[in-house]
């Protein structure tokens, strides 16, 4: 198998990831839609690396795996903490960052 | 005519440096403007000992101006020109304008005048503002106004002149609209100073031609430079200084502010009308001669703004009911005289200044005659509410009919030989000058004797006319001895000056004199006579109509020429349809242009930027995901043209 299916499978990911990110209105599925991108690149990175025979790639993938998920618990705790203020947990309901 | 009076003329004596008393000339200044400052900043504890302080340090002044006079009579006539130096001024690198006092024949004159009368206007008006609550501001102003005066004709440049010359503006417009409560009042100060604004114009210009031209503004040195410029120079800054000396002195056409300036309380009309303010301009032309002798052009403008302006006063002052307001084109029409005079060159300049001195004395007589009868009659000034005072006032009839015999140049009046020598002088030449300008000068002394005679035969003789409840009564003597001793002065100066020839001699260091052989076109016997004759025949036709014939209390409707007079020959119309209403609307039409084309495009621009800029605001939201699409957009195209370029 060759290794440009991988990229093929990081770019659809990526599509569906940012998809759901710009169609979903709930908080949670939009923060997964980020993680789906997230890895979706990791993918591309490692095959990347693969590809070329250095490790630079493999090292990126896993510092993004670390910010990807601190993001996670401040992101989760961001999106807990709308949700007690306003009851909803819809990114379309906390719209006043605008003129 | 012009070149033989050219060379006629001598450039004025050397000068030197100041000794003895003249070297304290510097308190004839110092002492009248300490009075204005005292006054002005002492507050109301002088309210009572201040009126009094200023006429002390108006006199003190005089008493220092007569001990110069003194001196410098004792001193040969080559030796009578002293420069006090006080400061030097303006040191500009090589241009340097020193303060300093000049101190000759011409400018003691004054000095004379100005202390003198200016004083005995003082001491009357302790008597006429006896009841007035700020008198402490007013007497600051007089001591103002003679501090002024006599910086303009003692200073020895034009420059310090200046300041002088602004000030006696300042001081003027500050006293004419003294009772600034009445508006009609404060805008007559206005008008004065809007007037003189104009004649300033004209002072700075021929300043800056001098400073251009010469590179100094000293009279010694403007002098020295003349006789190398060329005439054209000559001739703009003659101009110049004529347009300033014609808004000080009242003089065609700068002339409609004096009418107005009758607002002022009547000492104050006495002091710009003999001592100082008007007698400015007369000097100014009087002190530039060298320049004027050189430039004929300017000379003959100065003739004939004097032939016009006496011509004009004589004809207004025989309309006007208002005692001071025939007065005051009375004066316009005797400094008419002097500009004429002063226009005609070496053989006018001494006769200028010496009808300059004699009217001094009796038109401040003839004023403060007239503040006497307002006093008496509760501030009325329409002669035709008048009439046979004579009895009642004994002391103000008898001086002002001095005053009034002395302005007609009846013999041996102070007028007469001050007039007559200015007509005679107008005679001289050849072509149609001596004709025109000795016609006009000859007219105008008969005209002057009819409507003077109407002033007087109105107010002192005939029918009482008077509104009810009236008890005139002689005024207090601070008001009576000061026209005491000018009646006297109009009386007697005349005789002791003119015939004697002193004012020639005594004036001859500064001015000149013209060389003998200048013949009137007509020989002086006849002229004499025939001005004799038009004065007496003036005098008779104001008996027939004012004496004679009752005087109606009501000012008849009058022929087109008597409606025309009342309004000052439409003095004003012409100035407001000729400068004021295009004035109007030129400022109109700026602020407009201004509004609608500089704001409306500034304006434009920003609306239009904020109108762009709020359609830009929708993009901003609020919704995340939006923000989130616009990021995907942006990268999709950055990275598309990133492809596209490789």
């Amino acid at each position: 198998m060759s290794l440009v299916n991988y990229i093929y499978l990081s770019a659809i990911l990526f599509a569906i990831g940012s998809a759901v990110v710009l169609v979903r209105r709930n908080a949670i599925v939009v923060f997964m839609g980020v993680e789906l991108m997230l890895n979706a690149t990791n993918l591309a990175f490692v095959t990347f690396a693969r590809m070329n025979g250095q490790l630079d790639g493999q090292a990126i993938a896993l510092f993004v795996m670390v910010v990807a998920a601190a993001e996670v618990v401040v992101g989760l705790a961001i999106i807990m903490s709308i949700y007690r203020a306003r009851r909803s947990a819809s990114v379309d309901d906390a719209n006043l960052l605008k003129l | 005519m012009h070149t033989l009076i050219t060379l006629a003329s001598s450039e004025p004596a050397a000068t030197s440096a100041a000794t003895g008393v003249t070297s304290y000339a510097w308190l004839l200044l110092a002492f009248p403007l300490f009075g204005a400052a005292l006054l002005l900043f002492g507050g109301r504890v002088l309210d009572k000992a201040g009126p009094m302080i200023a006429v002390l340090l108006s006199w003190a002044a005089c008493v220092v101006g007569v001990l110069i006079a003194i001196s410098m009579m004792g001193a040969d006539p080559s030796d009578r020109s002293h420069t006090l130096h006080l400061f030097s001024w303006v040191p500009a690198g090589t241009f340097d304008v020193n303060a300093s006092l000049l101190l000759d024949p011409l400018s003691i004159t004054f000095v004379l005048l100005v202390t003198f009368v200016g004083s005995l206007i003082h001491v009357y008006s302790l008597g006429y503002m006896e009841g007035d609550s700020d008198k402490r501001r007013f007497f600051a102003y007089l001591n103002l106004f003679v501090a002024a005066m006599l910086t303009v004709v003692l200073s020895d440049n034009y420059l310090m002149l200046y300041a002088g010359w602004e000030g006696v503006g300042l001081a003027s417009y500050l006293l004419i609209g003294f009772w600034y409560h009445k508006p009609a009042y404060a805008s007559a100060g206005n008008k004065a100073f809007f007037a003189n604004r104009v004649g300033d114009v004209g002072m700075s210009i021929a300043i800056m031609l001098m400073f251009v031209e010469f590179g100094r503004t000293d009279f010694a040195g403007v002098n020295a430079a003349a006789s190398q410029a060329s005439e054209g120079i000559l001739t703009a800054i003659g101009l110049m200084l004529l347009l300033g000396a014609c808004a000080k002195s009242a003089q065609f056409p700068l002339q409609s502010w004096l009418g107005d300036a009758m607002a002022g309380p009547t000492p104050v009309s006495a002091l710009i009308h003999a001592a100082t303010m008007v007698t400015a301009g007369v000097y100014l032309v009087v002190r530039s001669h060298v320049l004027f002798d050189l430039a004929p052009t300017a000379q003959l403008v100065v003739v004939i703004v004097g032939a016009v302006t006496l011509l004009y006063g004589a004809v207004v002052g025989c309309a006007k009911d208002d005692l001071k307001k025939a007065l005051a084109a009375s004066t316009m029409s005797q400094i008419g005289y002097m500009m004429l005079a002063a226009g005609l060159g070496p053989i006018g300049y001494a006769f200028a200044i010496f009808h300059l001195l004699t009217h001094g004395f009796f038109k401040a007589g003839m004023f403060l005659g007239a503040g006497s009868v307002m006093h008496a009659m509760d501030d009325q000034v329409n002669m035709r509410r008048f009439g046979g005072l004579a009895t009642l006032m004994k002391i103000t009839w008898v001086t002002f009919g001095l005053g009034w015999l002395a302005i007609m140049g009846v013999p041996p009046f102070a007028g007469f030989w001050s007039k007559d020598k200015i007509i005679e002088a107008a005679f001289v030449g050849e072509g149609w000058r001596p004709w025109v300008f000795g016609l006009a000068a000859l007219i105008g002394a008969g005209i002057t004797a009819f409507y003077m005679s109407r002033l007087f035969f109105m107010t002192f003789h005939g029918k009482r006319r008077w509104t009810d409840d009236q008890h005139p009564h002689e005024a207090p003597l601070s008001m009576t001895v000061p026209m005491i001793i000018l009646a006297v002065g109009s009386a007697g100066l005349g005789l002791i000056l003119g015939p004697t020839g002193i004012i020639t001699s005594w004036l001859e260091p500064v001015v000149g004199s013209a060389e003998g052989g200048h013949e009137p076109v007509l020989s002086v016997p006849v002229l004499t006579v025939l001005t004799l004759l038009l004065v007496a025949a003036g005098i008779a036709l104001a008996w027939w109509r004012y004496l004679r014939e009752s005087v109606p209390v009501v000012a008849p409707v009058g022929s087109l020429a008597t409606r025309a007079a009342r309004r000052d020959l439409f003095q004003d119309d012409i100035n407001e349809g000729l400068f004021m209403r295009p004035g109007i609307h030129l400022t109109r039409s700026l602020v407009f242009a201004d509004n609608k084309g500089i704001d409306g495009g500034v304006g434009g621009l920003a609306a239009f930027v904020g109108g762009l800029s709020a359609r830009a605001r929708r993009v901003q939201n609020g919704f995340v995901r939006s923000y989130a699409l616009t990021m995907l957009g942006g990268v999709v195209v950055i990275l598309g043209a990133l492809w596209v370029v490789q």
